[in-house]
């Protein structure tokens, strides 16, 4: 059992998946050790989104077991609340509040959550609006920012309740080619900040600059675990190959 | 103020018959008129406070019945679905002559004419507003609830920061029709004696026995107040828009 080591942040074991009688997840184990830096990849459908989304309970497992800095995730509302505040997301969508200016959007979770006071969540808001740059904008609304914008003040909402674990699920994927780099900038910031990071995304060149590991999943398998530069240069599977060729080749 | 202009049409009717007509118990230049149409008027204060508290209660309760139906508990959904499908089947009249006259003999507790009014006006509208809720709720993107729970935000939290001001811009328009059905079904409460609107021009007919002319005074009363109410609703729908940009 990998589980019990002091250094395993995220233990996953055994853990499987349906929706219905699709199996998204087959018997997936992974550990993530504090301050890892861990990107996810595959082809789509390979059940990677399910498996992040797994790990802060946006998703329900069937069997297995997922334990997050030493409290298993279980249907409890204390187990939940626990792993929750430990663990930050970044969706594909960005998922804004769109009725909220994007100080509200950052100081809504601190309010309500720890119950500090406005003051204090909004030196908070724009210390982490600051670090994605993007303290200008405070006061607009998300529907007038551009998806990289949008995208950076998603992640700052997510700092904003200083997370141990960032999830991102395919954060650069709906964004136009000009505004990834942006964004990618930000989450390299983040990945040299300590911070433990899961990363699903196609970007290869980022996950070679900052990945202390590389999943490689298909068809709800992990198929491969390696460092970034042993999965670069010396993929073991053949499936591995083969999507690595497809996705570098362009 | 081009709304109004929709008055004109109605005017031009009544003064094109004039031999039928005998306006003479609405003149407000005679002391009769005058009075006849300040008794009418009067009325007015007793339909918008009716109206106003049962939408008021029925959009509470609409949105605590609503709520259920969201769950993915089937048995706490069938809680939502009998409650709509048995008050949405009672006719209105039926609830308030129910409410005023039988209520008291199956509970013991005798309820005014106001307050049984709007209680059968609030119990009747909040299937409809329960409706209403549960599909601009609904209408909401997952991601918002994803949002919300990836913040730790819990679920009261959830829905009042983030799903329903967002759903209650988006229903806007139908609440405000349920409020213009409100005001023309708070007509009804007059069969159990509330001096509103219509009770006042029932009881100025028996009096005068000028049907026609009271009963055109009183399409118009109901014409102006739905006409302000509607283009408030407007008014308030264009501010919450502005507002995001």
């Amino acid at each position: 059992m990998e589980t019990t080591t002091t250094d395993t942040l995220i233990g996953i074991t055994n853990l499987s998946k349906y929706f219905g009688t699709f199996q998204a997840l087959k018997d997936v184990s992974l550990s993530v050790a504090p301050g890892e830096r861990v990107v996810v990849c595959g082809p789509s459908g390979s059940g990677k989104s399910t498996l992040i989304r797994c790990i802060n309970r946006l998703e329900k497992h069937e069997k297995g077991q997922i334990i997050v800095d030493g409290i298993e995730l279980t249907d409890t509302r204390e187990s939940l609340d626990k792993v929750r505040a430990n663990v930050g997301m970044v969706f594909q969508q960005f998922n804004l509040f769109p009725h909220l200016t994007v100080l509200e959007n950052l100081t809504l979770g601190p309010k309500r959550v720890f119950k500090i006071s406005e003051k204090e969540a909004r030196e908070r808001a724009l210390g982490y609006l600051e670090r994605v740059r993007i303290a200008d904008q405070a006061d607009k609304y998300p529907r007038q920012l551009s998806g990289g914008q949008q995208q950076r003040v998603a992640i700052a909402r997510s700092l904003c309740m200083e997370p141990r674990i960032l999830l991102f699920d395919e954060p650069t994927s709906a964004l136009d080619p000009e505004m990834i780099n942006e964004v990618l900038d930000v989450m390299t910031e983040l990945a040299n900040s300590g911070i433990t990071m899961i990363c699903v995304t196609h970007e290869m060149g980022f996950a070679r600059r900052v990945a202390d590991k590389m999943v490689f999943m298909d068809q709800g398998e992990i198929v491969e675990i390696s460092d970034a530069k042993s999965f670069f240069t010396a993929p073991k599977s053949d499936r591995c190959k083969d999507f690595l060729q497809k996705i570098l080749s362009h | 103020m081009k709304r109004f202009l929709t008055l004109a049409p109605v005017a031009f009717l009544l003064s094109g018959c004039s031999n039928n007509w005998g306006w003479y118990v609405v003149d407000p230049t005679t002391t009769s008129g005058y009075n006849n149409l300040s008794f009418m008027i009067s009325g007015a204060w007793n339909t918008i406070l009716m109206s106003l508290t049962a939408i008021l209660i029925s959009v509470a309760v609409g949105l605590l019945v609503a709520l259920p139906g969201l769950s993915e508990k089937r048995s706490v959904r069938n809680i939502n679905r009998v409650y709509v499908e048995v008050v949405r089947a009672v006719p209105i009249l039926v609830l308030i002559l129910w409410v005023y006259y039988g209520l008291p003999q199956v509970t013991g507790i005798t309820l005014n004419v106001f307050w049984a009014g709007v209680f059968a006006l609030a119990l009747s509208d909040s299937a409809f507003q329960a409706e209403i809720f549960r599909a601009g709720i609904q209408s909401i993107n997952k991601g918002q609830y994803e949002a919300a729970h990836s913040v730790s935000l819990n679920y009261t939290d959830t829905m009042r920061f983030v799903i329903l001001p967002q759903a209650i811009r988006r229903i806007l328009p139908a609440l405000g029709n349920q409020l213009v059905y409100m005001l023309k079904m708070s007509s009804l409460v007059s069969v159990i004696g509330m001096q509103e609107l219509t009770r006042k021009a029932n009881e100025l007919v028996v009096s005068e026995y000028r049907p026609l002319e009271i009963y055109t005074i009183l399409v118009l009363e109901y014409l102006v107040l739905i006409l302000i109410v509607s283009s408030g609703v407007r008014w308030l729908e264009r501010r919450m828009q502005t507002e995001r940009d």
